[in-house]
């Protein structure tokens, strides 16, 4: 009898004792890459704390213990950062409101309405959402020039180097993937309460606002958290569509820190910082958000 | 009835006027030599000669391509595949999960112009990191960011910092849906864990899989900000993206020449965007 049980008793003191090991294996391997993942950023935090008279006499690779905060001073008044902060302010406001607001009607009619285009529409929100931006470029930009935009909103009578052009972009290229993603959302929701409000003889506008909207609050505040960071972290639209460097949002004005002859990679560093700074901020506030909005959009049918 | 034609009328106006009509103004103006001075009366049809054009003289186009196809290759087969085995390896029940995730996702929250900037705080020549800790090694410094030779994979290790993120949160959402009881009975049938990866999970992951692998390819055709912030695109960073911009912000605008690289890019991104499309369409039929 014990000399049948041994063997297995000791299979399985193994086996488990295999387990332990091969997750102590892998904390190992998970934290090692952890720390991997985040040195980037601490290495860009230690550069930016340190004075470049310091970094210059010693080098980067150097432990001195001078740190202070002078780098970050320099670039808010130099770089004028918060005037950039402003900018990228009136572009992100207005353009995630209005994506969320006519991305929201659109899918409403596409999932609460069956018409026979349904399909079509939806296709080519979806499609346009996947473009690469480079594509349109070209001819969006001779478009920009060309179009009228009357007074107060523009101070050149045209599209381009405008706000309003850039929130427009914004808004249009958004607008495919939110419609995508509110509109699988609204699939989901029972007819039920749609049907009764129609009973009781709601309008639809009633219906969208009263009934749909409040239901799909948890996609809208994905969404929200997401495209605020997306339109946030745009460089590529106001490189191409805005001109005048005062009205640069603050990604594309962290280039003015780099110097033409000469660049001061710890001031760099700090610009850096300050402009991850509120992403990061939303991304550890709002983790469970910004990842189920994506993962709304990337795999979910 | 009105209500709703313009509830759906207006975003769909919206989003046709500049993003549909821009696309395929960009087919027709590459059939063109317009130049943009001068009005569209001015436009002369020149049929294919734009793209005869840059396949034969050229010469950063051959270059961009084949930076576009490394980006793709390297993305395809090293940032992606390391970003589905961290998904995996985080979909076990450890403790510490959620730090794991944490840290492995937020590049993703970041710019590509602060990755931009990240890359240069460690590779440029005489105040990077990289040089840094290989002077006390006694190695000569290396131009990371300049020598053509190297300077796309190094961009490219930067770019998989952000990319690998994205694909193990995707992947990692797909793992939470797989049905526990399928892992269960390989584990019964003594599947190993490779085993019951490859054999029972990554199949029925098809399409997350499929989902995956077309991010993947137009994120490589997307590809533009971290190589534009680092030199603008040139001597070994030359991209089919920056090659368009910098047909419109050059001293010389070339609209027609500018629009038939965008064709390019269209052409070779309409794929994974029907693949994309019939997979989203069939899960919906089902």
């Amino acid at each position: 009898m014990t000399a049948v049980s041994t063997p297995a008793v000791a299979a399985a003191a193994k086996q488990t004792g295999g387990i332990r090991w091969s997750r102590v294996g892998l904390h190992i391997f998970l934290i090692t890459i952890s720390i991997l993942w985040l040195f980037p950023l601490m290495w860009a935090v230690y550069t930016s704390l340190r004075p470049y008279e310091d970094t210059a006499a010693n080098g980067y690779v150097s432990f001195t213990g001078v740190l202070n905060l002078d780098n970050y001073f320099t670039a808010f008044k130099d770089g004028e950062l918060p005037k950039y902060f402003l900018n990228t302010l009136i572009v992100v406001v207005p353009a995630v409101i209005l994506t969320l607001f006519l991305a929201s009607m659109a899918a409403f009619t596409l999932s609460r309405f069956s018409w026979r285009f349904n399909l079509f529409f939806l296709m080519l929100f979806t499609a346009g959402n996947l473009l690469p931006p480079q594509v349109i470029i070209t001819p969006l930009f001779r478009m920009f020039l060309a179009l009228p935009l009357p007074g107060p909103l523009s101070d050149n009578g045209v599209w381009y180097d405008q706000y309003v052009g850039i929130i427009a972009i914004h808004v249009a290229f958004q607008l495919g993937f939110c419609t995508f993603v509110l509109s699988n959302y609204m699939k989901t929701l029972s007819k039920d309460l749609t049907e009764a409000a129609v009973v009781d003889g709601a309008g639809i506008w009633q219906i969208y606002y009263k009934v749909t909207m409040p239901l799909v609050r948890p996609a809208f505040a994905a969404l929200v958290v997401l495209e605020s960071t997306w339109i946030y972290n745009d460089f590529f639209w106001a490189l191409l569509l805005m001109r005048t460097g005062n009205k640069l949002p603050i990604t594309s004005a962290l280039n003015n820190l780099k110097g033409e002859f000469f660049t001061n990679n710890n001031l760099i560093a700090a610009g850096a910082v300050i402009v991850a700074l509120p992403t990061i901020i939303v991304f550890f506030a709002a983790q469970k958000q910004f990842i189920s909005g994506l993962t709304l959009g990337g795999t979910k049918g | 009835m009105i209500i709703l034609a313009a509830m759906l009328g207006i975003p769909a106006f919206i989003h046709i006027f500049l993003v549909w009509f821009p696309t395929f103004a960009s087919i027709v103006l590459s059939a063109t030599d317009w130049d943009g001075i001068g009005g569209l009366d001015s436009i002369e049809f020149i049929g294919a000669k734009n793209y005869q054009v840059l396949a034969t003289v050229y010469p950063p186009f051959w270059p961009a391509v084949q930076h576009n196809l490394i980006w793709l290759g390297f993305f395809l087969l090293i940032a992606t595949p390391i970003g589905i085995l961290l998904a995996v390896l985080l979909d076990k029940e450890i403790r510490g999960t959620r730090f794991y995730q944490g840290a492995l996702y937020l590049p993703v929250v970041l710019s590509l112009a602060i990755v931009g900037f990240i890359t240069q705080l460690f590779l440029s020549t005489d105040q990077g990191l990289v040089n840094g800790i290989g002077a006390i090694f006694g190695m000569k410094p290396v131009d990371w960011l300049g020598d053509s030779s190297i300077n796309l994979w190094a961009v490219l290790i930067f770019a998989s910092w952000r990319h690998i993120g994205y694909v193990m949160i995707l992947y990692l959402a797909g793992l939470k849906g797989v049905d526990p009881t399928l892992r269960e009975a390989a584990k019964v049938d003594g599947a190993t864990e490779v085993q019951t990866f490859f054999r029972v999970v990554f199949p029925v992951m098809l399409p997350i899989n499929i989902i995956v692998l077309v991010i993947t390819v137009i994120e490589s055709l997307r590809a533009f900000d971290l190589a534009f912030i680092i030199n603008r695109g040139l001597n070994g960073l030359e991209l089919l993206s920056i090659l368009v911009t910098n047909n419109i912000i050059g001293e010389a605008s070339l609209i027609g020449f500018g629009s038939a690289i965008a064709v390019v890019l269209l052409v070779v991104s309409v794929g994974p965007i029907i693949i994309y499309l019939t997979r989203t369409q069939r899960e919906e039929a089902r």
